[in-house]
């Protein structure tokens, strides 16, 4: 058990290619944290200079009081679990487990004690003496975690281990990772493109774009209060509305605006805040015409124009309204569900 | 396994198609094998004027001489050390190639050129470099204190007949570890870092053990090169002397054959080769079907 300490982390590869900068960190001892962003966004990158897999250009890496820097991933204490899981396909699920004990001079009935122990936690079991090869994904994707566990390391590292699962099983281990690793309070550092991997994973999550921060913070202090028109976009789904703030202040009463900066000149509105109720005391409202009309079960995504906006704005609703396409609606909006940003900048403004 | 069926409309297509191959086989392989075997039961008095038909004698004859037993012995070492060399060698290039990043493609296409080079100019190329009187290699060796002779020491003449034989197998065996060592996962080599393995320990216990199928491949088709086609260096080099010490099995064939004029004992020699080369294609077969179980 470790903290880990990222102090102002950079790396630029060879041929000058810079893929993170600037990167701090402190994760705290038990803590998962959750690196979210695009594909191309130096996550990978980020996380394997903390497993040692690539050196650190710039700044310190600290696990638990020891600046790691210069160590070998052997000797950082640290477990990884990859994307394509990474077994040895020669060896036996046993002998996977057991392989990073051996090296490390285990006794022989501890790594028995302890790989049985693990595969009994993750309900593999009765796979012990298969190889790779003879499992589901999802089987192999607990044996990668196995690998993790027996060696009961400071701190676990996972590369968008559930890539490569369909959806069912990837929320079936979602919840699974997450269980064993509050049970474990084995600190974690996570890697996905997923938004809502992040949101449901992480104790708090960190947005990355470009190689940069662009914030941390809890799953709902992200969702809430956006610190970017890129975390605005990317956190959510569907993704934030924006529209510009002069659209609004020419449609509505200016006090309707007062707490909003001059500053601000996008606004950003997420598809739940719009809704069909009549506007009431203090609340805006706006009439558009419904394009589509997306129906998911508990809920549904209307597809609506707005006279003097050129995108689709999405409205979620948490039932299927008896609506045709192609009618006018009205929807109210609290005014404080807005997001002001200023677009020049991408930062949010109050 | 699915195959896929033609139909053809018209019925002598599909045999005009398969003629040539056919055809060639038969001039090329069929007849001149079908005529080693029934010369092999033959034999010619010395002026060629009268065969008789001895069944199995030619045989028999062969497992009971002394210099075919030795012929048989010197062909297990050539082949084993020039199999082992060439594969070990080929091995470490690959490897090491396989860690460059920006020079890998020119390492490879430098590695690749002995391969173009014929056995024969490859055998004189050796037979200059180890020539005891004006070699470079026995005037460094006299430096270290090593009198070199491959005329006279059979040691040494069997030394330089394997490096000669397995240089040119280098480039093709690197070629395959090469491309074997690069279908091998990076995260693999990362995992058992991560794991503790040290660069040594990686090697032996991951990389190695995945080159397997490999590895087995290359050492079939090494051992019936080595076998079989190395005629051409034995030919340029020691002529299979000194005193039989380099006579492999295809090299006392020809010499048994065609200087030496025994006819019948020379195809019985070739249809035993015969039987190893096929012995040794359907233990590859066999192997290859499974070759993707670990
Ligand atoms: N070995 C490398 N050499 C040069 N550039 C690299 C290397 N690995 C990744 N990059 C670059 O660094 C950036 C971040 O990559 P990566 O960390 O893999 O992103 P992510 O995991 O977020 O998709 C990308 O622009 C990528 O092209
Ligand atoms: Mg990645």
């Amino acid at each position: 058990m470790a903290s880990i300490t990222m102090d102002n982390l950079g790396k630029v590869y060879t041929g000058n290619v810079r893929a993170v900068s600037d990167v701090n960190i402190d994760i705290a001892d038990g803590e998962m944290i959750v690196l979210v962003g695009p594909s191309g966004c130096g996550k990978s990158t980020l996380l394997r200079m903390v497993a040692g897999l690539e050196t650190i250009t710039e700044g310190t890496l600290k696990i638990g009081d020891r600046v790691v820097n210069q160590l070998e991933p052997a000797d950082r204490d640290i477990a990884m679990v990859f994307q394509n899981y990474a077994l040895y396909p020669h060896m036996t699920v046993f002998n996977n487990l057991a392989y990073g004990l051996k090296n490390r001079g285990f006794k022989k009935d501890e790594i028995d004690r302890r790989v049985r122990e693990a595969a009994a936690m993750l309900e593999i079991g009765q796979f012990l003496d298969r190889k790779p090869r003879q499992l589901s994904g999802g089987q192999r994707q607990r044996v990668a975690m196995g690998r993790a566990l027996v060696r009961e390391p400071a701190a676990f590292l996972f590369d968008e281990p559930l890539s490569n699962l369909d959806a069912k099983l990837r929320v079936q281990m979602r919840v699974e990772i997450r269980q064993l690793q509050k049970r474990l309070a084995t600190t974690s550092l996570y890697v996905t493109h997923d938004q809502l991997e992040a949101l449901t994973m992480a104790d708090r999550l960190v947005v990355l774009n470009g190689g940069r921060i662009e914030q941390i913070g809890t799953p709902m202090e992200v969702y809430l209060r956006p610190a970017t028109t890129f975390v605005a976009g990317f956190i959510g789904s569907p993704a934030m509305n924006m529209l510009p703030a002069a659209y609004l202040s020419g449609l509505v009463a200016a006090d309707a605006f007062a707490h909003i900066p001059v500053a601000a000149d996008l606004v950003g509105l997420r598809p739940e805040d719009l809704s069909l109720a009549p506007a009431g005391e203090g609340e805006i409202s706006l009439t558009g015409q419904l394009m589509l009309l997306e129906p998911a079960g508990a809920e549904s995504h209307l597809h609506l124009t707005f006279e003097g906006i050129k995108d689709t704005i999405i409205a979620r609703l948490p039932h299927v309204p008896d609506v045709q396409e192609g009618s006018h609606l009205t929807f109210s909006i609290r005014r404080d569900k807005l997001h002001p940003f200023d677009c020049n900048t991408g930062k949010r403004v109050a | 396994m699915q195959t896929k069926r033609m139909t053809f409309s018209n019925s002598w297509l599909p045999y005009a198609l398969l003629a040539p191959q056919v055809i060639v086989t038969l001039i090329f392989f069929i007849w001149p094998a079908s005529q080693a075997l029934y010369q092999s039961f033959l034999r010619q008095d010395i002026f060629g004027l009268r065969t008789t038909f001895v069944w199995f004698d030619n045989f028999n004859r062969l497992f009971a001489d002394p210099l075919y037993l030795n012929s048989l012995t010197v062909t297990f070492w050539f082949s084993v050390g020039t199999t082992v060399l060439s594969m070990s060698v080929a091995l470490l290039f690959a490897v090491m190639v396989n860690r460059m990043i920006r020079s890998r493609d020119s390492y490879t296409t430098f590695l690749v050129w002995p391969y173009a080079v014929a056995p024969a100019i490859a055998g004189v190329l050796w037979w200059f470099i180890f020539n005891p009187s004006i070699g470079i290699m026995p005037y460094m060796l006299k430096g270290f204190g090593y009198d070199w002779n491959h005329r006279s020491s059979s040691t040494d003449a069997m030394i330089l007949v394997i490096i000669a034989a397995a240089w040119k197998q280098i480039s093709y065996n690197f070629l395959f570890f090469l491309a074997g060592l690069q279908s091998i996962p990076q995260s693999l080599i990362e995992a058992a870092a991560i794991d503790g393995a040290s660069r040594f320990k990686r090697f032996w216990t991951i990389i190695f053990p995945l080159l397997s199928p490999i590895t087995f491949f290359l050492m079939v088709v090494n051992i019936v090169y080595a076998m079989f086609d190395t005629f051409g260096v034995i030919h340029a080099t020691t002529e299979g002397g000194p005193a039989q010490a380099t006579n492999i099995l295809v090299y006392k064939v020809y010499r048994d054959g065609f200087v030496n004029l025994n006819l019948g004992s020379s195809a019985a020699q070739s249809v035993i080769l015969m039987g190893i080369v096929i012995v040794l294609t359907v233990i590859q077969f066999r192997y290859i079907e499974r070759r993707v179980n670990y």
